[in-house]
This record gives structure tokens, C-alpha cells and sequence, in this order.
């Protein structure tokens, strides 16, 4: 490895680093501007021109707390289906035998590549209309309950425990419940935050579906209501980009922070393995 | 269902040795069931029908109209340009996406220093909601934005988002830079794989970098350049949110419309369900080709 080729390395790797993260910096400084100033002078705080005043005013014209108060239910409701339902599957999947094991493996890799366009129209129907569940937390939950990467991802760790471990507490009695509340789970506790995470992402950043099915504006997630605030704003015709910047911020920064925190479950080889089965 | 335990021989000849398996999997099962493989069949069903929405309760007449649907939505031209767009899209953002994310997943993979930092800048806009990041790229592309101060005479007129031969570039950009970190992830897994002897031998052999780059790195990920190629060509099919938001619509003049907004603009909000249906069977079938051609020079050839 020579000298050069590493620096090399280092230089493209950085640079690429500051490309992907300068829109983030960006977006807090230009969150925090009580005038909006596009200029190169702009990208750099100035405390004569930093307040507060844009998330206040944001928080006029799209309320904040719904919105927030909509994505936690609309994200939970996610979460908590997939972990309960997801472990479920994933321990019959790798753990029992039972007929219609390999279909349902089947079923749930196919079902990641199944596109959304298709399912848009015939999903609005049913949910929407024949249903009744339009600006309905179920509504908004029911087409992402169950993430199939989580599934794969919780089959994948459950496939790696030793069966001798489970073999010696059937022997013991343990019925399956107890095993994979009692000893399955214990074990996989580094899948969960994985999955977790990468299922958290999901709702909370999904816009077509929530705007879809909310019209009414305080069932609406944050990312629709911020959404619908920047394409009226857009067709306004002055920009207050502070405002909208500050809502992107407030959007952003619960994803941001949970990922850096648990960033180190967030790694290449169990979502891998979940993404390719 | 009754439970299979209670009648443990016959349930197990039926239902296999651990028949508690189909229980716990039942909740998933109904899941698909009630949100993949029921509306897919009601998709096609309803592309081929005379269908409008009704108010809950109402039996309206649904009468088949053979390919009416598709005919009359493939001679909209706004329909035909959407298509045209979602092309540029991905003649742009696959090749890009696949080629930056297998050079910085490379270089990140022999990097000591420093690692988790660029992981974790790599990763941000993946895991970042696109209606957030939108708002930035509006801001720093906008007629007077910070791209075009920097810019300056060189500045595209009209500017970036409201002309009609940048705005789906800039879209395919946005969505390559937005979407890169989870493809660096999946060449990250698949480096993994590559053996360490490989490169040893091929530099013994007196093969460069770049000469090794190319003779064990590349053929070396191919399953995840297969994968890579087959998600991005998905997700750019089902470009929404960023012609919604980026260009007000897909403006300028339709220029940078997808699919997928000409279903929701005909299907939803023109009350059109039909056509929108047969939109998305269209669009599903040109994706399934586009992945059976990949997978094909792509994919691993079984001898």
C-alpha cells in the first residue's frame, strides 16, 4: 500500500463526507437565520442574525407537536407490530418445523421487491374508501405493520443460536412461548436494536402513503404537513426558507440522533444479511 | 382456527412436526395476505374495469372494458412524457449510484482512521426523511440559492429546478446522493466476502491498484452490484415525493412528472382509480424487464 494511494483515499473520503453533510449543516444555520441570506457569507453563522424566530414561525402556520405527536404514533404503531409479529415469524422460521415454512421465507423476500406504485391505487381504495380508515392512525399503520427486513433480520439471529440450548429446555418442559420470551430473545438483543432502527426510518420519513390517506390536518405526520407547508409556500411568492428549514430540522433531528447514537448496530453485515435473505 | 395441539397426530401429519410454527406466523401471513397479495390482484382487476370511486356501502356497476384503461391513459401524452422522465431518472442515477457507492464503499473498507465518522456522514441522508432534505436542496438550488452565488455567470438560466433540461437531472442527482449510503452498506457486506489471498496474489502478480480494483474487486461484488442495480431501479420507479416537492409538481412543464405522480394527480385527485391502476401495471411490468435484463448480464451465470 503506498503512501499516495492512502492519502488519496483519505482526500476522496473526506471530500465525500463534506458533500454528504454539508446540507445538514446547512440546514440548521440557515434554520437559525432571522433574514435568509443565500450568499457564500450565509454558510457561516453570524450571531448578529441567529434567533429562534423561524421555528416559532413554522410552528404558526403547521403545528409541530401534532405533527411530532403523528409520526410517534404512526412509527410506533409500526414498531411495535414488527417487533411482536416480526419475532413471532422470524422464531418460526428459523427455530420449528412446521409445513409452509419455506413458502413464508419465500413470501417475505418477495415482498421487499414488491414496488409500492402498484399497490398505491388498490391500497387507497380498500383502506381509504371501502374501509372508512382515511385520516386514521390504523390507516396510516396497517400497509407498513409488519417490516419484512426486520422479519428476515430477526430470522437471521434466531438461526444463528445453538440448538442444543433449545433441544435441552424442551427436554426441560419449556414450551415454545417461554423459550422465545425466556431464551431466544435475551440472546438476540443486538437484532432488535437493528431492526428497530432500521424499521423506525420507515414511517417516520414515509410522505406518499400519510399524504395519501390524511386530509385532515391534525392527523397529518410532521413530513406531510411539512411537505403541504413547502409546496403552498413554493407557490408563493416570497420564500420564507428559514421557516421551512426549521421545520426540515425539527423532522430530521429525531432520526439523526437515535442513528448516531446506535449508529453501531446500524452495520453492514446483519442488514445485509436481512436485505439478501 | 382449532387449535392443532388438541388433535396432535392428525394436525401434525397436516400441518408438519411443530405445527405451533404456523401459528406464530399466522399475524405475518394474514399481514401479506391483506396488504400484497389481495391488492395486487384487486390492481389488476380494477386496470381492466370501469372503476370510480363510491360512497362506502354503494354496489356501483363496474363493467369489464378490456385494455380501455390503458389505451386511454397511453394517449395522454403527459403519461408517455412521465415515462420518458423516469428514463432519464435511471439512465442517470443507476450507472452513478452503482459506480460512487462500490469506489467509496472500497475506499472506506481499507481506510483505519476515522471510520465510524465517515460511516456515519455516509449513512445521514439514507436515514434522513426526504421532505427534510428537499427543503435544504431547494434552498441551495433556487434562482438566487447558494449553488448559483457560487456559480455566478455560470449560472443555468432558467435556474436549475424551473428548467425544463435540468430539473430531472438535478432530481436523479438529489436522489443519488440522498440514497448512496445504503448502497455504500450493501457493497460494505459484500467486501467482506472477497478474499484477502486474492488481492495478495494479484499484487504478487504485480497488479496495480486500479488493476486490482478492477480484476478482484469488481467481479468480487458482483451478487451486490446485481442487488444494487435491482433497488435503485425500483426506488427511481417509484419516484414521488421529490417532483412533488423539488419542481411543485413536476413542473416545468411536466417536464420532470414521474409515473407514480401522474397516478396520483389521474388516479386520486382526478378521481380516475382505472387509469392510474393500469398506469402502475405498465410501470411494475417495464421495472420486471429492466430487473430480468440485469439479472441476466449481471447476475451469476449457473454452468
Amino acid at each position: 500500500m503506498t503512501k499516495l494511494g492512502t492519502t488519496i483515499r483519505y482526500i476522496v473520503l473526506f471530500v465525500g463526507a463534506i458533500v454528504f453533510l454539508f446540507p445538514f449543516y446547512y440546514m440548521i444555520v440557515g434554520s437559525l437565520q432571522t433574514e435568509t441570506d443565500p450568499t457564500i457569507a450565509g454558510a457561516f453563522p453570524n450571531p448578529a442574525n441567529l434567533s429562534l424566530d423561524n421555528y416559532v414561525n413554522v410552528n404558526e402556520r403547521i403545528d409541530l407537536v401534532s405533527g411530532l405527536v403523528n409520526s410517534g404514533i404512526f412509527t410506533g404503531g409500526v414498531l411495535l407490530c414488527t417487533v411482536v409479529f416480526g419475532v413471532l415469524v422470524g422464531y418460526a422460521l428459523a427455530m420449528l418445523q412446521w409445513r409452509g415454512r419455506r413458502a413464508t421465507f419465500a413470501l417475505a423476500l418477495l415482498v421487499q421487491v414488491i414496488p409500492f406504485q402498484l399497490l398505491q391505487i388498490p391500497l387507497y381504495v380498500l383502506i381509504a374508501r371501502d374501509y372508512g380508515l382515511a385520516d386514521t392512525h390504523v390507516g396510516m399503520i396497517l400497509p407498513f405493520a409488519i417490516n419484512s427486513t426486520a422479519v428476515l433480520i430477526f430470522r437471521q439471529y434466531f438461526l444463528q443460536l445453538p440448538k442444543e440450548l433449545f433441544e435441552a429446555a424442551r427436554i426441560d418442559g419449556a414450551g415454545e412461548l417461554r423459550l422465545l420470551w425466556s431464551v431466544a430473545l435475551p440472546l438476540v438483543r443486538p437484532a432488535l436494536v437493528t431492526a428497530v432502527l432500521l424499521t423506525f426510518i420507515g414511517p417516520w420519513n414515509e410522505f406518499l402513503w400519510p399524504f395519501l390517506i390524511t386530509k385532515d390536518a391534525s392527523m397529518q405526520p410532521l413530513a406531510v404537513s411539512l411537505a403541504n407547508y413547502i409546496s403552498t409556500v413554493a407557490a408563493s411568492t416570497d420564500n420564507p426558507f428559514g421557516a421551512i428549514l426549521a421545520g426540515a430540522v425539527v423532522l430530521a433531528a429525531p432520526v439523526v440522533v437515535l442513528f448516531i447514537v446506535f449508529q453501531r448496530y446500524f452495520v453492514s453485515s446483519d442488514l445485509g444479511s436481512g436485505v439478501k435473505g | 382456527m382449532s387449535s392443532p395441539t388438541v388433535r396432535a397426530p392428525l394436525g401434525r401429519r397436516i400441518f408438519g412436526r411443530q405445527p405451533l410454527g404456523l401459528l406464530f406466523s399466522s399475524p405475518y401471513l394474514a399481514f401479506v395476505l391483506l396488504v400484497f397479495a389481495f391488492p395486487i390482484v384487486y390492481a389488476v382487476w380494477i386496470s381492466f374495469h370501469d372503476f370510480f370511486f363510491a360512497a362506502p356501502g354503494a354496489e356501483p356497476d363496474r363493467p369489464f372494458v378490456g385494455f380501455d384503461n390503458y389505451i386511454y391513459a397511453f394517449s395522454n401524452p403527459q403519461v408517455i412524457r412521465s415515462f420518458g422522465n423516469v428514463g432519464i431518472f435511471l439512465l442517470i442515477n443507476v450507472p452513478l449510484t452503482v459506480v460512487l457507492s462500490m469506489l467509496l464503499a472500497s475506499a472506506l473498507n481499507k481506510v483505519v482512521h476515522a471510520r465510524t465518522f465517515l460511516r456515519v456522514s455516509f449513512y445521514v441522508p439514507y436515514v434522513t426523511a426526504s421532505v427534510a432534505v428537499v427543503a435544504v436542496w431547494l434552498f441551495l438550488f433556487n434562482g438566487s440559492g447558494l449553488v448559483n452565488t457560487l456559480l455566478g455567470p455560470l449560472a443555468p438560466d432558467p435556474s436549475w429546478l424551473i428548467n425544463e433540461n435540468l430539473a430531472m437531472p438535478v432530481i436523479a442527482l438529489y436522489v443519488t446522493w440522498k440514497q448512496l449510503g445504503f448502497y455504500i452498506l450493501l457493497y460494505l457486506a459484500a467486501l467482506q466476502n472477497v478474499p484477502k489471498e486474492l488481492y495478495e496474489s494479484a499484487s504478487t502478480d504485480g497488479a496495480g491498484a486500479i488493476r486490482r480494483f478492477f480484476s478482484v474487486t469488481v467481479p468480487g461484488v458482483r451478487p451486490a452490484t446485481l442487488l444494487v442495480l435491482l433497488i435503485s431501479t425500483v426506488t427511481g420507479a417509484n419516484l414521488f415525493t421529490e417532483p412533488y416537492l423539488l419542481t411543485n409538481g413536476g413542473g416545468p412543464n411536466g417536464a420532470s412528472t414521474s409515473p407514480v405522480l401522474m397516478m396520483y394527480q389521474l388516479g386520486i385527485q382526478q378521481g380516475q382509480p382505472d387509469v392510474a391502476a393500469a398506469i402502475g401495471i405498465v410501470l411494475v411490468v417495464g421495472v420486471l424487464i429492466i430487473a430480468f435484463i440485469q439479472n441476466r448480464f449481471v447476475g451469476e451465470r449457473e454452468s
